[in-house]
């Protein structure tokens, strides 16, 4: 146990820069992210511009920290919608079984059968690369998980024998639904919502580095890289920064996953 | 084991369906004319009549979901606007780039990954069980685009030892192919290594605490023999089907790395088609990706009575 | 005397390092050649962990903070890992509890047993062969040469565990030590492979080391036993002494803790049923391809059964008997396909008035502590919310009976706000039964309520069950495969197998003078009990007449 200790602490901690950094990024920034100034563009990291600039003399401090706000924007509405709809579809799924459940599965795992990346590539081919766009897509292309496992432990938490208790002291179906199985579905449920925050971001940040993501001039930690891309060998901080900020904000999240998961459910290590 | 295998085989054809529907049905989401968006805004008028009824646009959707049906099964995809070629062609053609890369990294992926992953397991919290978990929770957080672009930095822009652009096809030249494919080749195994270890490691600790592993140990057999002959191929089933996901998932994912790298591979091309709008293209790729992607998982599901016969036990 | 095949001196087993926590502290004894031995205890005893010592098989983190084990004559502790290596399986063999996990998945019988032979002996692949067809043989697998290339999940667990016998023993070890060996098997099958194990052992000269809860089949089996209780031993001598004159205060517990018949509850033979079944059927569908027709499987057949106020009818039989279906059904947990089931001489179907009424009147304990009360909930929550349906009390009056239950089930005041998993497996038992009552229903199923406890705390929450019983007067339909308990508890008793009532009748009656074969073969794998002043005594029933459940026991061969 305490083992854990570290990893809680570490990734704790990475989280919360990450998220304080967003949450300044969107009422301050050291100077306007999006303001052009030709005349010190590509300045290395110094006193006046911490992390240097980058091909137009933008600041890339101020810009990661207003990608960073988009960047967790973007993935806390993926999740909040991934959640709201895989538990709705997995609780009527695994509550109603028979032909709705089967319906809704086999639909679920035809959305399962394309790698998320891909999914969420096609989505954003209908939808267009915006925001909006975006949301969409990776919510659909992220749910399908939720859904199958709020769907499992639904079914499994049925034949429990405290589910049982309750049918026989006269409860309700939607009653014991909503007493005893949704409040002991919620560590699956916690445990998913933090890898997929960890997965969406991942595939957000991929999908600006392609240039499908939020267009510029609005700065992604992905975008930001991708245009880096022509100037690496000059102006190395460029590429740097950028990937070192999604890095360790991956590592920080998937530190205080790994924590929450072994909480909430030992057997589910290493998944 | 005929019966499990036939189970498995029927079970995937409703999945089949949905997903041709699906791939169907969302390039018709797409506001406009579906004829127009196959055909290109250059489309002159006639070009455009004759698609239309090609497509069967006059029929009901569903006969116009088995006209598409029917040319798909017989190899039409379509034809790109871009070039005008027949999108299998050029579908299969970037596949077999894209399908080289993946492969020898994944395989050495696990070469690498599944060993590190059992000696982890095997000394758990050992000094270098916490290495190997620290590493791998380290590498599993780096995004494969940054770290090509670092190895890139590294080995192409400042070590000069790799070259930095363009792309030799092994079937063209070998000696120059393999070259070309190292970068990128590291950037996936460095990234996938760290994966399929935390798998490895949490697998052969769930077998190592089982009666049979004491039971091994109590006939007399030496620590190696126990964790080669009894832990090893238990633990490896989760593995097998990590390994059939992982592979999907690089179908789509491997378009960053081919970005970094400039490699003319499917993922690029899926990428390229959905900014040309070149939707033949992107209806073919998805339809491909989705059909391998499936392709694999049965596969890996067929073979997984290799590593546990209880599964083909009802 | 001879010098000692095993002595364990002083032993002390601590976790994490030799200053953590200390499972078992200064445990000595001694096994001679040939003998049989038993280590008794409840759960938490350290009995598996120190058996598992003897072969330096513990796990990791346990490690030997004091005293030394010999192992003929050579300590054990001290031994490089190549000794050690060819004294396990050669010298020393091992019966592990669980068959289901004991043998390896993905890998074939014949490569199983082979493994040690090609260690250590020097045979050739044809002689390998002949001896482990003529051992598999020996521990009664019908088709040695089909079992060679077989898997173990093809396998029941009483042949796995026969199995495991002819692994443990391919060597002629002096030493086999047997863990729980029978715990995980039926009844039936659990005396036939105990007895398998005697026979083989007996012949080989092997001194046996069987670890056990079961303080009757120890005793039935063993010439000494050692009793343990909380990592030390408390107690060791000659079965017949320790029984009759036991020595220390948690042997005499033990003891008074085997069940005895009970006295026989005054009920009315002529009163109405609370609750009777008539005709009742449980169809399941068969597992089939997806290709293959659907077809039902019936699980009750017909099943005809009724329960007088105040009475305790214990329904009995082997796993797979129907005896919890049966159970299920009548709680409404399962639907039945036919029958009809009556309360207070009135029709419940589901969905009719009656049947709330019934719902709230019939309740039920489930055998498993841990998975029976929600982990999220408090237990003055759990316990409340039998109550919820009670439309007459208010929420004071039904605080008051939520606590006044738990006192009287043994739990106080700083219960009221824990949470299950904060409870021993006895005292959420003991929450499960003040749910089950709150509400006085007329009509209490207890489905193997405490076939999951220690003894001491079975035989205490069956006092309980007893007592409130008879304050308040409930009916109960006693599900168990332990006739023990049965015969302690129960007024009436009715006998299933695959689905169907085979014999049914008083309690005395079916106990003394059975009629089917099949019960006599059940009954002759429990003792009767008789306390004496001091401890019991034990005696078997039926003594001549094993060998016709043995040739009846469920033993499934290969598939």
């Amino acid at each position: 146990m305490k083992r854990h200790q570290p990893n809680r602490i570490i990734g704790g901690a990475l989280l919360s820069c990450f998220l304080g950094a967003a949450l300044v990024g969107r009422f301050w920034t050291p100077y306007d992210p999006m303001r052009l100034d030709l005349r010190s563009k590509l300045q290395a990291p110094g006193a006046a511009h911490w992390l240097g600039t980058d091909e137009f003399g933008r600041d890339v401090l101020s810009r990661l920290m207003a990608a960073a706000g988009t960047s967790v924007s973007i993935s806390l509405i993926t999740v909040f919608f991934a959640v709201l709809g895989g538990v709705t579809l997995g609780v009527i799924a695994g509550y109603a079984r028979g032909w709705t459940d089967r319906i809704v599965m086999a639909l679920n795992d035809a959305l399962l059968a394309f790698p998320s990346m891909l999914l969420a590539l096609a989505l954003l081919s209908v939808t267009g690369a915006n925001m909006y766009g975006i949301i969409l897509a990776l919510g659909m292309a992220y749910t399908p998980a939720m859904v199958r496992v709020v769907r499992g432990s639904v079914l499994s938490l049925r034949e429990r024998e405290f589910i049982e208790a309750s049918r026989l002291m006269g409860n309700s179906a939607a009653y014991t639904m909503f007493r005893h199985i949704l409040p002991n579905s919620l560590g699956p449920v916690i445990v998913l919502a933090t890898s997929m925050f960890g997965s969406v971001l991942l595939t957000e940040s991929a999908l600006s580095f392609l240039g499908l993501g939020v267009p510029p001039p609005a700065p992604t930690w992905g975008n930001m890289l991708a245009s880096a891309r022509p100037h690496i060998a000059e102006a190395m901080w460029l590429g740097i920064f950028p990937g070192l900020c999604i890095s360790l904000s991956l590592l920080g999240i998937n530190l205080f996953g790994d924590a929450i998961r072994d909480r909430f459910d030992p057997r589910m290590r290493g998944l | 084991m005929l019966k499990f295998a036939s189970t498995r085989l029927l079970s995937a054809i409703p999945t089949l369906f949905i997903v041709s529907v699906a791939v169907f049905g969302l390039i018709r989401l797409i506001p406009g004319d579906p004829a127009s968006l196959m055909l290109g805004d250059l489309a002159d008028a006639d070009a455009l009549a004759a698609a239309r009824k090609t497509m069967g646009l006059d029929q009901p959707v569903p006969v116009q979901f088995l006209i598409w049906l029917g040319n798909v099964v017989q190899g039409d995809l379509g034809r790109s606007v871009l070039n005008g070629q027949p999108v299998l062609d050029l579908v299969l053609h970037r596949f077999a780039t894209s399908a080289q890369m993946v492969l020898i990294a994944v395989g050495l992926s696990v070469l690498i990954a599944v060993p590190l992953g059992m000696a982890a397991a095997w000394r758990q919290n050992g000094g270098l069980d916490l290495t190997i978990v620290a590493l791998s929770t380290l590498l599993l957080s780096v995004p494969t685009f940054w770290l090509g672009l670092m190895i890139l930095l590294a080995f192409g822009l400042k070590l000069g030892w790799l070259p930095v652009l363009g792309y030799v096809s092994i079937a063209d030249n070998p000696v120059a192919g393999l070259i070309y494919l190292v970068m990128p080749v590291l950037t996936l195994v460095l990234h996938e290594v760290g994966i399929i270890v935390r798998m490895a490691r949490a697998s052969t600790l769930d077998v190592l605490r089982l009666d049979y592993i004491t039971h091994a140990r109590a006939k007399g057999m030496s620590e190696s023999a126990v964790l080669l002959h009894h832990a090893a191929r238990n633990a490896f089933g989760p593995t097998w089907t990590l390994i059939g996901l992982i592979l999907g998932n690089l179908l789509g994912g491997v378009a960053v790395v081919e970005t970094v790298f400039t490699i003319p591979g499917l993922g690029r091309l899926i990428v390229d088609s959905i900014y040309a709008r070149d939707y033949a293209v992107v209806q073919g790729c998805l339809l491909f990706v989705a059909l391998t992607y499936l392709l694999v998982n049965l596969v890996v599901d067929l073979l997984y009575p290799l590593f546990d016969p209880r599964v083909t036990a009802e | 005397m001879s010098q000692s095949l095993v002595e364990v001196d002083g032993l002390s087993l601590a976790v994490g390092g030799p200053s953590g926590h200390h499972i078992v502290r200064n445990v000595s004894f001694h096994v001679q050649p040939g003998e049989i031995v038993g280590i008794v205890g409840e759960s938490g005893s350290g009995k598996t962990m120190v058996a598992r010592s003897l072969m330096r098989l513990q796990p990791p983190a346990i490690v030997v903070s004091a005293g030394d084990i010999r192992f003929e004559g050579r300590s054990v502790l001290t031994m490089t890992g190549k000794a050690l290596r060819a004294v396990r399986g050669a010298r020393l063999g091992m019966v592990f509890q669980e068959p289901m996990t004991s043998l390896n998945p993905s890998m074939t019988i014949g490569r199983q047993l082979e493994e040690p032979l090609k260690l250590q002996a020097r045979l050739d692949a044809a002689a390998r062969r002949a001896h482990i067809l003529d051992i598999l043989r020996r521990v009664g697998i019908r088709d040695p040469e089909g079992a060679l290339v077989a898997f173990p999940h093809q396998f029941s667990g009483g042949m796995r565990q026969r199995i495991m016998l002819a692994s443990a023993m391919l060597l002629k070890p002096s030493l086999l030590i047997a863990d729980e060996p029978t715990t995980a098997l039926d009844a039936l099958v659990q005396r036939e492979v105990l007895e398998l194990m005697l026979d083989m052992v007996r012949s080989e000269k092997t001194a046996l080391l069987m670890i056990s809860h079961d303080l009757p089949m120890v005793a039935r089996y063993c010439d000494r036993i050692i009793v343990m209780r909380q990592g030390e031993v408390v107690e060791q001598g000659p079965v017949a002494e320790i029984i009759s004159r036991p020595g220390h205060d948690y042997t005499r517990e033990l003891l008074q803790s085997m069940p005895v018949r009970g006295p026989l509850r005054s009920v009315d033979p002529a009163a109405k049923p609370v609750m009777e079944v008539r005709g009742l059927e449980v169809e399941y569908r068969a597992k089939a391809g997806l290709l293959a027709p659907k077809t039902m499987k019936k699980a009750l057949h017909g099943i005809d059964l009724a329960v007088r106020p105040g009475e305790i009818v214990a329904l009995v039989g082997a796993s797979g008997s129907g005896k919890t279906t049966l159970g299920r059904a009548i709680a409404g947990l399962v639907d039945a396909s036919a029958g009809r089931i009556f309360f207070a001489g009135e029709e419940v179907k589901p969905d009719s008035q009656a049947w709330r009424h019934y719902r709230l009147n019939c309740q039920m304990i489930f055998q498993d502590p841990f998975g029976s009360l929600d982990p999220r909930m408090k237990i003055r929550e759990i316990v409340g919310e039998a109550l919820r349906h009670d439309q007459q009390a208010s929420r004071a009056e039904k605080e008051q009976r939520v606590r006044g239950i738990l006192e009287e089930v043994g739990l106080d005041e700083r219960y009221l706000n824990r949470y299950p998993h904060e409870l021993s497996g006895g005292q959420r038992q003991r929450v499960a039964i003040a749910r089950a009552v709150v509400g006085r229903p007329q009509f209490v199923i207890a489905d193997e309520a405490v076939s999951a406890l220690d003894v001491t705390v079975r035989a205490k929450v069956l006092q309980l069950l007893a007592d409130l019983q008879r304050r308040y007067g409930f009916s109960c339909l006693f599900i168990s495969h332990d006739l023990g308990v049965v015969e302690q508890l129960a007024d009436r008793v009715v006998v299933m197998r695959d689905g169907a009532i085979v014999e049914q009748g008083n309690r005395d009656a079916v106990f003394d003078t059975p009629q089917s074969d099949y019960t006599r073969a059940l009954l002759s794998a429990i003792p009767t009990l008789t306390r004496t002043e001091t401890g019991v005594s034990l005696a078997w029933r039926f003594a001549n007449s094993g060998e016709a459940g043995a040739s009846e026991a469920p033993a499934k061969a290969l598939q």
